[in-house]
């Protein structure tokens, strides 16, 4: 249903382009027996997200409606939900860009539904903290050190660099076939995360990992579909992070895997030695 | 680094190594021979398959791609029925039942093969 209209919003200064559809499914499993769909029409202004939208409907039309939503600038990863059959977050996605009149609006996949488009992501949770994601030392205790700090050189750094960039919005889990079929399979995030702590020279802790990463349900059980890869909104390659998990264990397990040289703790920058030729620091011009 | 599953899914891929190099081998000679000179009938009639029977490095090949076809192929299946989300218990059950499977199907292949060779 589009409804091109030139009007200013109240409170708005700027131009309503179209009225767009929202059909969104709306379930709470505590008062209601099924699943229904309502639909809202939206008034879509340039720039207007999905997000944006879901609060117009909350404001104007429906304030029952429930969504999990934080920072609105694609950083907390609260807002992920299947968008017109895609897993993306909400508040990255502009309704104008996905050029249809009715945005279909569902929980992500492959999570249970706590209410409306809030999917219960504690199984996300769960399955990234079995694989231990921090750093591990067997030689010295991180506690000991709060603010210490390990060497490690920029190639070390790139090796996992992208990795680190995954927020955890659970997009890569609703995408996988794999974990679609198999609820004990630890799926793309997770498996992802013991990799980037595997081969972070930092990190010792490879053999508390693998029990969880490389057993019977771990990566060995990935499809390559590249689904992960292809929603995650961060940019980050989960599949790319699980072929090369494969091939690590593949190597290990032909023992031709070579001994990690782990970093090594630097020392406090108060005891560091000054460069020779490093010129004095200028006069202070504040006093 | 190593766990049983790493080392299982290990042996899969080199296992489909070896077949891609033994069925290949096994191709050529079934269906690409004929091009030095001699019909398809004569690789398919009772006299070649015998000659071939009682030759142990015929006798080898074919028990080796017996071997690596079997562990490649119900791995995989053993693979796609883990991914029915079943409790550790029957998944060990699986597998006992598939480890049998195999071996029963390897003995008889071996069995056959290894008669072929003895007539």
């Amino acid at each position: 249903m589009i409804e091109t209209r030139s009007r200013k919003q109240s409170g708005g200064s700027e131009e309503v382009i179209k009225t767009v559809q929202f059909s969104v499914l709306r379930y709470d499993p505590k008062t209601l027996p099924a699943p229904r769909v309502d639909s809202f029409n939206v008034p879509v202004t340039k720039g207007l997200t999905v997000l944006d939208g879901l609060h117009y409907i909350k404001e104007n039309l429906d304030s029952s409606l429930a969504w999990r939503y934080s920072c609105r600038m694609g950083v907390c990863g609260s807002c992920g939900m299947f968008i017109n059959s895609y897993p993306r977050l909400a508040c990255n996605t502009q309704v104008l860009e996905l050029k249809t009149d009715t945005v279909h609006l569902k929980p992500l996949p492959n999570f249970d539904i706590i209410k409306d488009l809030v999917p219960d992501l504690s199984v996300l949770f769960e399955k990234h903290r079995s694989v231990r994601p921090f750093i591990v030392r067997r030689d010295v205790s991180i506690d000991e050190l709060p603010s210490g700090e390990f060497f490690q050189s920029v190639e070390e750094l790139e090796r996992y660099l992208q990795f680190t960039y995954c927020i955890k919005c659970g997009l890569c889990m609703a995408a996988c076939p794999t974990v679609a079929t198999d609820r004990r399979y630890l799926g793309p995030q997770p498996l992802t995360q013991a990799y980037r702590y595997d081969i972070d020279s930092r990190d010792d802790g490879s053999d508390e990992r693998k029990e969880e990463a490389l057993g019977s349900h771990g990566a060995f059980r990935c499809h390559f579909a590249g689904a992960c890869s292809e929603v995650c909104p961060k940019g980050v390659d989960p599949a790319l992070g699980i072929q090369l998990s494969k091939r690590r264990a593949f190597v290990a397990s032909l023992g031709l895997l070579p001994k990690k040289r782990l970093a090594a703790v630097a020392p406090p920058v108060t005891s560091a030695k000054r460069r020779e030729g490093t010129p004095d620091a200028p006069e202070r011009t504040v006093r | 680094m190593r766990t049983r599953e790493s080392t299982l899914w290990t042996w899969h891929l080199l296992a489909g190594a070896v077949i891609l190099v033994l069925l290949g081998l096994h191709m050529f000679i079934m269906h690409l021979s004929g091009l030095g000179g001699s019909g398809e009938e004569d690789v398919l009639s009772y006299s070649s398959v015998m000659e071939r029977s009682r030759a142990l490095a015929f006798v080898i090949v074919y028990i080796l791609l017996l071997g690596v076809a079997l562990y490649h192929g119900l791995y995989g299946f053993r693979k796609i029925v883990f991914e029915l989300t079943l409790s550790e218990g029957v998944e060990r059950a699986v597998t006992v039942l598939i480890v049998l499977l195999g071996l029963a199907l390897f003995v008889i292949g071996s069995y056959a093969t290894i008669t072929a060779y003895a007539m």
